[in-house]
């Protein structure tokens, strides 16, 4: 027993500098995109966002019955979207967000 | 003379450098304070704002800054001889460069972060600021046209480094995919990433690729050239994930490994430096040391596209302002170490005098090719690689470096013509594709009007590239100093450097204009024309922020 402690101990610390020197290594290959990643990441969740509302905006869309669902989770990204638009108030009729 | 003597003494000085002279800087000039709180934690927003672990910051500092144009330059330079190239790299890094460095990231901390651009308009001037627009755009269209050169010659030199810098690009957009898309760990990318171009870098010289004597009327130079600039657009069109940023960590893996390299291949073969201390029987056509010597090197001594990252995306991730003093000086020691890499390989990577005089047979001649030829010299010599194998490894590397800087510069030069739309309103400008091919013609015309129909003789830019990078370079030296005069503080430090650039800038200006003039270059001497009106107007700037700065600081004192 008394010997498999001092290993278990070592693999152990092995593993937490393993993970240490991931994280260091994760934020050199992400520090200086981390700005243009996020504005990548926003516009594909805009386009998600088209889709989920695009029948609201007069676009058909034949998955409808299962986005309507989606709107009210979307609530707080679409203010953001209306507001990073230069839009004060919600554009659409059917959908007050503030 | 022994290659290792050379490494310990540039390697010592510069250490000594950080240890005692940075120290000073910091301390006494700059006093950089570690209760100061960075814009990293005012401003935290885990995108641009993020306080970041010091040694990460400096290891995408080094690599953002060091490239291709730390091996470019000295490997032009030492057409002189050696030892002033080592002089000015070795004393230009202590004095020059390592305060210029953290001096850009203190002066953009005490600013919210603000890129050194937008401190020039508000510390000195709205002026300052027209003046650094179209110094920084003067910048990037030599950068790119100097590069686009420089790779096709690369590959001409080595056509077994075409498939492995093809290559590099395919593993990197892979790379890309995983970690991005399938969220696989970093650890495990890297090490097949990296197997996967050393093993293209290994079968490289089984497959060489040259080009056809004509395509279409077009040298295979030229059509490089021309393939060169259809890739940098459509790369720097592309999400900056899908492929700059795998591209520059597999630079950064590979500026460090190639740095190991060399350094460990030069002790252990211990090469003599067969090059003279000073070349007094110069090729004909070579220009005068004095003052061409301070521009043709300008990265690796001093360069002012380092200010650019440093207040760009360094100042917003510094943790505590006292970590300016690592990430900004100790980044310029190690592109110092990696210039130093390069006068090396191109001095002592021959085996004769004889063999070294000829390559470097005119002025520009050399350059990455001697780089490359030499350090696989010392390569082969100090690890067992086969030459090819080595002489392939460092043109990858080399090419890989200026590849990014030039996917990078030309997404830059974009971003000037977009703005320039919007200032002027033209409507069709400010759309990313018709920006990005105004700036491959611009780019393009420069290539082949400085160096015929060819594009062989492009490297006639290289010094007036280094102009531009030093006139940027003084632009943030005079931010730094006018915030210097308004603290009370000592200027010398920073003021003594600026004035040193400035006048070898503008002695370097008028000498390669009675150059062009002579030899008839007429577009050339029209570029160096522009280049001259920016450096006398960089000159009047300089004047007048100091004077009223210190004017204003005479009437605090007198109030």
């Amino acid at each position: 027993m008394s010997g498999t402690q001092p290993a278990a101990r070592l693999i152990g610390r092995l593993r937490r500098w393993y993970r240490r020197a991931g994280d260091l290594g994760a934020s050199y290959y992400n520090a200086p995109y981390r700005a243009a990643i996020a504005r990548a990441r926003r516009d594909e969740e805009d386009l998600f966002m088209l889709m989920v509302f695009s029948e609201t905006l007069g676009i058909p869309n034949p998955a409808t019955w299962y986005t309507l669902e989606l709107q009210p989770l979307l609530l707080d990204r679409f203010h953001d979207w209306h507001k990073r638009m230069g839009m004060p108030h919600s554009p659409l009729d059917h959908f007050r967000c503030c | 003379m022994s290659a290792i003597l050379l490494l310990v003494l540039g390697l010592g000085g510069m250490a000594a450098g950080y240890f005692v002279y940075s120290r000073f800087i910091a301390e006494k000039i700059y006093k950089l304070d570690p209760d100061f709180r960075t814009p990293a934690h005012e401003f935290e927003d885990g995108v641009d704002f993020v306080p970041t672990n010091r040694f990460v910051l400096w290891g995408h500092h080094f690599t953002s800054v060091a490239g291709a144009a730390p091996i470019v330059g000295p490997a032009i330079a030492v057409i002189w001889g050696w030892l002033p190239a080592f002089l000015w790299v070795v004393l230009g890094t202590i004095f020059f460069a390592g305060v210029h460095d953290s001096g850009a990231i203190w002066a953009s901390v005490r600013n919210r972060a603000k890129s050194v651009g937008a401190l020039t308009g508000e510390v000195v001037g709205g002026r300052a600021r027209s003046v650094f627009m179209i110094v920084i755009f003067l910048v990037l269209l030599m950068v790119n046209a100097v590069f686009g050169v420089v790779i096709a010659k690369l590959l001409i030199n080595n056509p077994g480094a075409v498939v492995p810098v093809w290559g590099a690009i395919a593993v990197a957009l892979v790379i890309g995919q995983l970690i991005y898309r399938r969220k696989i760990g970093l650890g495990l990318v890297s090490v097949v990433g990296v197997a996967a171009l050393y093993a293209l870098i290994y079968i490289g010289p089984s497959v060489p690729v040259t080009l056809p004597e004509s395509t279409a009327g077009l040298s295979p130079n030229a059509l490089w050239i021309l393939i060169l600039f259809g890739y940098a657009a459509i790369a720097s069109l592309l999400p900056v994930w899908v492929l700059l940023q795998p591209r520059d960590y597999i630079n950064g893996l590979q500026l460090f490994v190639g740095l190991i390299l060399l350094y460990g291949a030069v002790i252990i073969a211990s090469p003599t430096v067969v090059a003279p201390m000073i070349n007094f029987g110069v090729p004909e056509g070579t220009p005068s040391m004095l003052p061409l010597l301070f521009v043709t090197i300008a990265c690796g001594a001093i360069s002012g596209f380092h200010g650019l990252v440093a207040s760009g995306t360094t100042s917003k991730q510094l943790n505590k302002e006292t970590d300016a003093r690592f990430v900004g000086y100790f980044g310029a020691v190690g592109e110092g170490a990696l210039a130093l890499a390069a006068i090396i390989a191109a001095t002592a990577g021959f085996a004769s005098l004889a063999d070294w005089q000829a390559v470097y047979t005119s002025f520009g001649q050399g350059s990455l090719t001697a780089f490359v030829d030499g350090g696989a010299f010392i390569l082969a010599a100090g690890t067992g690689m086969e030459v090819t194998v080595a002489a392939t490894l460092l043109t990858v590397m080399a090419a890989l470096f200026a590849g990014t800087t030039m996917d990078t510069g030309l997404r830059l030069q974009r971003y000037i013509f977009q703005e320039w739309g919007e200032i002027y309103n033209i409507g069709w400008m400010r759309k990313a594709l018709p920006a990005t091919l105004l700036s491959v013609a611009s780019c393009l015309i420069l290539a082949f009007g400085a160096g015929g129909a060819d594009g062989s003789g492009g490297l006639l830019i290289w010094p007036l590239f280094g102009t531009t990078n030093q006139l940027l370079a003084g632009l943030t030296l005079l931010v730094i100093t006018v915030m210097l005069v308004r603290r009370g503080r000592p200027t010398f430090y920073t003021l003594g450097p600026l004035v040193f650039l400035l006048v070898m800038t503008l002695a370097a200006l008028l000498m390669q204009l009675r150059d062009f003039f002579q030899k008839e270059n007429w577009f050339l001497l029209g570029l160096d024309l522009v280049v001259l009106v920016a450096a006398v107007l960089v000159t009047l700037e300089c004047v007048a922020a100091l004077r009223r700065a210190k004017g204003a600081a005479n009437d605090e004192s007198a109030s």
